[in-house]
């Protein structure tokens, strides 16, 4: 033990890797008979609880597990120690079972996952029991365990280059313990089985738990190594500097486990153990599991652009076409969102309307028209948005040597990227977009570029007519049922389809009355009142400071919603949840007309994380009234800001019924319909 | 605060809207209602089947009742042939739906709805059609015509309608050959009937985990459904004691007093409007339901409502029993956002003229003041309703 430990502290773990990667095959025998021995030690040590996992990790390691027969080892193992007969016989029959496990590498996974969280308190039997059973699925498993060495190669090389920088950041992230650590893996796995054990026993005694929890490590390290390697070095390509803050840091750390992880174990992790165990957790299943990662990928939306994130808005605005500047003043709590200059830069964009050569003018003019707020409202938007697509695609034809698959999606992906810069989208546009892409994906590769191209229109115009045109007729047909003559109906601003059901249903005969609640700066409602009046509606027009007074008068709320999210919260126009939690304090039922297809799977539980800023000009303004001019020249002013937001989210408790093409709902039932239509999108 | 206006206003809509509330002898505009063959328009149907049923119901309202079915009668006994005339035209057989529907209601322990699916079983079998659309059709106009029996069962156009999903949901398109396909909506129809006349039991089952030794349970109304479970829970020697209101008009807590007393339950009779007085006492609340609603509430005899508000502020789980078939696809937003179902109430003295009567036998429970559903899917909550509603229907 003493001898060994020596070694360790001299030696570097750089040169201890080179040389360990290489050999690899040859220790393998010992380090397995080892293994178990060591096992049944800690066990039987159960006042350590480190060094047991530690020792388990040693027979896990993908080197030696590749190179020694299974029966070998068992028989070689001359000690009868109760852990290694175990495992042997249960081993040979499990092996199938075992096998998966071990391919997958869970079980190794649970083992190393387990040691970090594990060593502070003492192991007892089970702990030993487990790691028994853990040992013998990578011994026998050999299949499996081919695999993770196989996997070894193609990480070498990065690990290599992980090496380099390992230099600076993962040497200092490393204590003086890391190397040694290291060095002793290194040794323990040639074969030094024996030796090892007692080491790790006498590790103990010193009290030094940290070595024996590095040679644990030490296998898994290699993994984690590998893994981390592979995903660092795929990181890097893919961020390519951005993020360089976080993700430097922990790529630093990562290639200092690489390294010394190849041959032993990072002296970091024993450090930073809680820390970084997670990784080594995730990057085990990595290995095996990648597709399914990259599903998973798929799966979790892309984060939100975060607008305090510097390094990102800069990156962002390098790319970004419209010219956007960042106004000054602006609140704390929403710092997250972009807030532009309004007015600065429809001049700028036309200006540059035929240097971009890529865009297609339906697009430009959708995305003006949504700058200069020509084009608002969630339906509105859409439907501009998709005839603008569907002209592109009818002109659009494939660049020779590309894929029209991909070479589509990627304009897509740059039209909407200029949509966003325009404005953000709204949820309904983010599901349409999906839907449009996945039609693209999912077009046989067989179809010819005509076919292909008026296949993707009518996917278009079937969308606009199922989804948005006959859902609002399909609503306004439940909504009817819910109005009854005399009822006093209030509405919030405006909504394309409340507007349709309160003329629908004054069409049909209904006798009721509305009441418009408006608000600034917008003051849609206006245009609303204006057409219900015009169509012979009784209306009374009111500011929403008055709705706790004119609400006493109403029997039932009907409001638009931008969407409706899987928890049941109501995103829409700010105001809304105001007017919705006032209408529930007076015992109002509110009745939210939303279409299927705005509904979202996120959810949201305020009206912070994900929003909009509107213009902070036309809240300090008062139109028509010049001596209102307190506020001028606000930005100058460092304590005052102001804040225009756009959207707000209504909890489900205030929402009484939804009514969606799919019928009347209560909000618990959102996440249904979200399911139902995700599948019903595959086929549509 | 200031009253609002807007109740008496609908009030007074309400009178004009059913001239039946006010003057039972009207016929309704409605053509369909023409069809109906109904006899008694003032009083819901569904409510008279369960007086008939309950053998306790013993007032002279009820013999005006009779006295107003028999002044009827005549016209009734005119009117069924005709009725099952358009059914025998659509039927081309002179099969009725409705008498099929009647013979099987007559049984007592079988609820409403699933004598409407027996007899919707029945229509397939005599059903003559040659091709899957027609046979489709006359199912439809069975249905209709079993719904417009009684406008006002909740169950009993939810049972068409589930039986019509749950049959006709399988794509006749994988049987080529019409018998084959046939034969297969038989076996599903009895199938279904069967699962519904089994919902019971299979309640019963769930429920009476929930009844634990030394529990009071207050109940609201007469439901089977309820009934068993106390039933199994007292067979399975479970001790505890029930609470049962009265159930004005129609005094259906005298007839479930009964049947527990039989049972060798304690049990103790409040008048209705001692639940909140009694409410300290109990441990739980269970009530049946005449239908189940989108939002997962209920609608159920008058006086649900206010016993699951009591229930609710003082913390005490409401418990509701009721089989899947009563799941309506209906989203009442408020009281009067019902269907009426009218009850003629006996006040034992005349009531002075110029009076007004609420006549209405039902109310509606928002799901909020609901703790959990025991149906023969499961013990759900209220939420859970809507889904597989929409699972059904969509």
């Amino acid at each position: 033990m003493d001898m060994r430990r020596p070694p360790r502290t001299v030696s570097d773990p750089k040169v201890r890797q080179v040389g360990f990667v290489t050999p690899s095959e040859a220790p393998p025998t010992r380090s397995l008979s080892d293994a178990p021995t060591t096992v049944a030690a800690a066990a039987s040590a159960a006042s350590a609880s480190s060094p047991p996992s530690g020792e388990i990790s040693l027979p896990g390691s993908s080197l030696s597990p590749v190179m020694i027969p299974p029966p070998r080892h068992a028989s070689s193992d001359g000690r009868p120690s109760a852990p290694v007969a175990v495992p042997n016989p249960a081993s040979s029959l499990r092996r199938e079972s075992l096998r998966i496990r071990v391919g997958s590498y869970n079980a190794s996974e649970v083992v190393l996952g387990t040691p970090p969280s594990a060593s502070p308190s003492s192991r007892t039997d089970n702990a030993a029991s487990e790691f028994s059973e853990e040992t013998m699925s990578p011994w026998h498993g050999k299949s499996g365990t081919a695999k993770v060495a196989s996997s070894f190669p193609g990480s070498s090389s990065e690990m290599i280059v992980m090496k380099t920088g390992v230099g600076g950041g993962g040497g200092a992230g490393s204590t003086p313990k890391s190397p040694l650590t290291t060095a002793s893996v290194v040794k323990t796995l040639p074969g030094i089985s024996e030796k090892e054990r007692e080491v790790l026993m006498g590790t103990q005694n010193d009290g030094a738990g940290v070595s024996k929890t590095l040679k644990e490590k030490t296998t898994k390290a290699e993994r984690r190594a590998l893994q981390e390697a592979q995903r660092a070095a795929k990181a890097a390509a893919k961020e390519a500097g951005a993020g360089v803050k976080p993700s430097a840091a922990s790529g630093s750390a990562v290639v200092a486990n690489t390294k010394q992880g190849k041959v032993v174990k990072p002296p970091s992790q024993k450090k930073d153990g809680p820390q970084i165990a997670p990784p080594s957790g995730s990057s085990e299943k990595k290995v095996v599991d990648r597709p399914p990662e990259k599903d998973r990928k798929k799966d979790v939306p892309a984060p939100r652009m975060q607008f305090d994130d510097k390094h990102r808005v800069e990156k962002a605005k390098r790319r970004a076409v419209v010219n956007q500047f960042e106004a000054k003043n602006r609140v704390e709590l929403f710092r997250h969102l972009p807030q532009y200059i309004h007015g600065t830069q429809l001049p700028d964009l036309e200006g540059k309307f035929f240097q971009l050569d890529p865009m297609h003018p339906s697009v430009y003019k959708v995305g003006l028209q949504y700058l200069s707020g020509q084009i608002s409202g969630g339906n509105a938007r859409c439907i501009a948005m998709l005839l603008a697509f569907r002209e592109a695609i009818r002109d659009y034809s494939t660049p020779p040597e590309k894929a029209l698959v991909r070479d589509l999606t990627a304009k897509i992906s740059s039209y909407v990227s200029f949509l966003i810069e325009c404005r953000p989208l709204s949820i309904s546009m983010g599901n349409t977009i999906k839907f449009l892409k996945n039609r693209i994906a999912k077009l046989p590769d067989t179809m010819s570029e005509s076919e292909a191209k008026s296949s993707l229109q009518s996917d278009i115009d079937r969308f606009i007519n199922e989804k948005i045109v006959i859902a609002d007729k399909v609503i306004i047909r439940h909504a009817v049922t819910k109005i009854r003559d005399g009822d006093v109906l209030l509405t919030y601003g405006l909504s394309s389809v409340v507007e349709m059901i309160l003329v629908y249903a004054h069409e049909v005969g209904k006798q009721f009355r509305v009441v418009i609640v408006d608000s600034r700066p917008k003051l849609e409602g206006q245009v609303l009142l204006h057409r219900l009046v015009a169509k012979g509606l009784n209306c009374t027009y009111t500011h929403i400071n008055a709705i706790s007074y004119i609400m006493h008068e109403v029997t039932r709320v009907f409001l638009g919603a931008a969407s409706v999210l899987s928890n049941g919260t109501v995103y829409s126009r700010v105001g809304t949840a105001c007017v919705a939690m006032v209408a529930n304090a007076f015992r109002v039922p509110v009745l939210i007309c939303c279409e299927a297809y705005k509904f979202h799977e996120r959810v949201q539980l305020d009206s912070i994380c994900s929003n909009e800023l509107g213009d902070p000009d036309v809240i300090s303004k008062v139109s028509g009234r010049q001596d209102l001019n307190h506020l001028d020249n606000w930005a100058d002013n460092e304590n005052l800001q102001l804040l225009n937001l756009s959207y707000d989210a209504t909890p489900s408790d205030y929402v009484s019924m939804i009514i969606t093409d799919y019928g009347m709902l209560p909000p618990s039932s959102v996440p249904v319909i979200v399911r139902e239509y995700r599948r019903e999108n595959l086929w549509i | 605060m200031w009253g609002r206006s807007a109740s008496f206003l609908l009030d007074k809509r309400l009178r004009d809207q059913h001239p039946s509330l006010s003057s039972p002898s009207s016929s309704s505009p409605d053509s369909t209602m023409d069809l109906n063959p109904n006899p008694n328009h003032g009083v819901s149907a569904y409510y008279q089947t369960r007086a008939e049923h309950h053998a306790i119901v013993s007032s002279d309202w009820l013999a005006q009742a009779q006295a107003a079915v028999d002044r009827e009668d005549d016209t009734a006994l005119t009117e069924r042939p005709h009725a099952s005339a358009a059914v025998s035209l659509s039927a081309s057989k002179p099969f009725s739906v409705i008498d099929e529907f009647n013979y099987w209601r007559k049984k007592p322990d079988l609820a409403e709805a699933v004598a409407a699916i027996m007899a919707l079983a029945a229509v397939i079998r005599s059903c003559e059609a040659t091709t899957m659309m027609e046979l489709e059709i006359e199912l439809k106009k069975a249905s209709d015509t079993l719904k417009s029996w009684d406008t006002t069962s909740i169950s009993l156009s939810a049972g068409c309608d589930l039986f019509m999903r749950y049959v006709t949901r399988t794509s006749a398109v994988e049987y080529e050959d019409f018998h084959a396909a046939k034969l297969r909506l038989i076996e599903r129809g009895e199938k279904f009937g069967e699962i519904s006349m089994k919902a019971r039991r299979t309640i019963a089952m769930l429920g009476q985990d929930f009844v634990f030794d030394g529990c009071t349970i207050l109940v609201h109304g007469f439901s089977r459904v309820v009934l068993e479970v106390l039933k199994l829970a007292a067979s399975n020697r479970k001790l505890f004691r029930i609470f049962c209101t009265e159930g004005r008009p129609d005094k259906t807590g005298l007839r479930l007093s009964k049947e527990l007393a039989a049972l060798g339950v304690p049990v103790k009779l409040l008048i209705d409007s001692a639940v909140a007085y009694a409410m300290d006492e109990v441990d739980m609340v269970f009530v049946g339901a005449d239908g189940v609603v989108e939002s997962g509430g209920i609608i159920n005899m008058m006086g649900t409502y206010q016993t699951a508000l009591v229930a609710h502020s003082m913390n005490k789980p409401v418990y509701v029993a009721a089989e899947s078939y009563k799941f309506a696809r209906l989203y009442p937003l408020d009281q009067k956002d019902l269907e009426p179902a009218l009850h003629p109430i006996d006040f034992g003295v005349p009531i002075p003229s110029g009076v007004e009567v609420e006549t209405s036998a039902r109310d509606y429970t928002p799901p909020q003041y609901l703790t959990l559903l025991f149906t023969d899917l499961g013990v759900l909550t209220p939420s859970v309703v809507s889904d597989e509603l929409i699972q059904l229907y969509l």
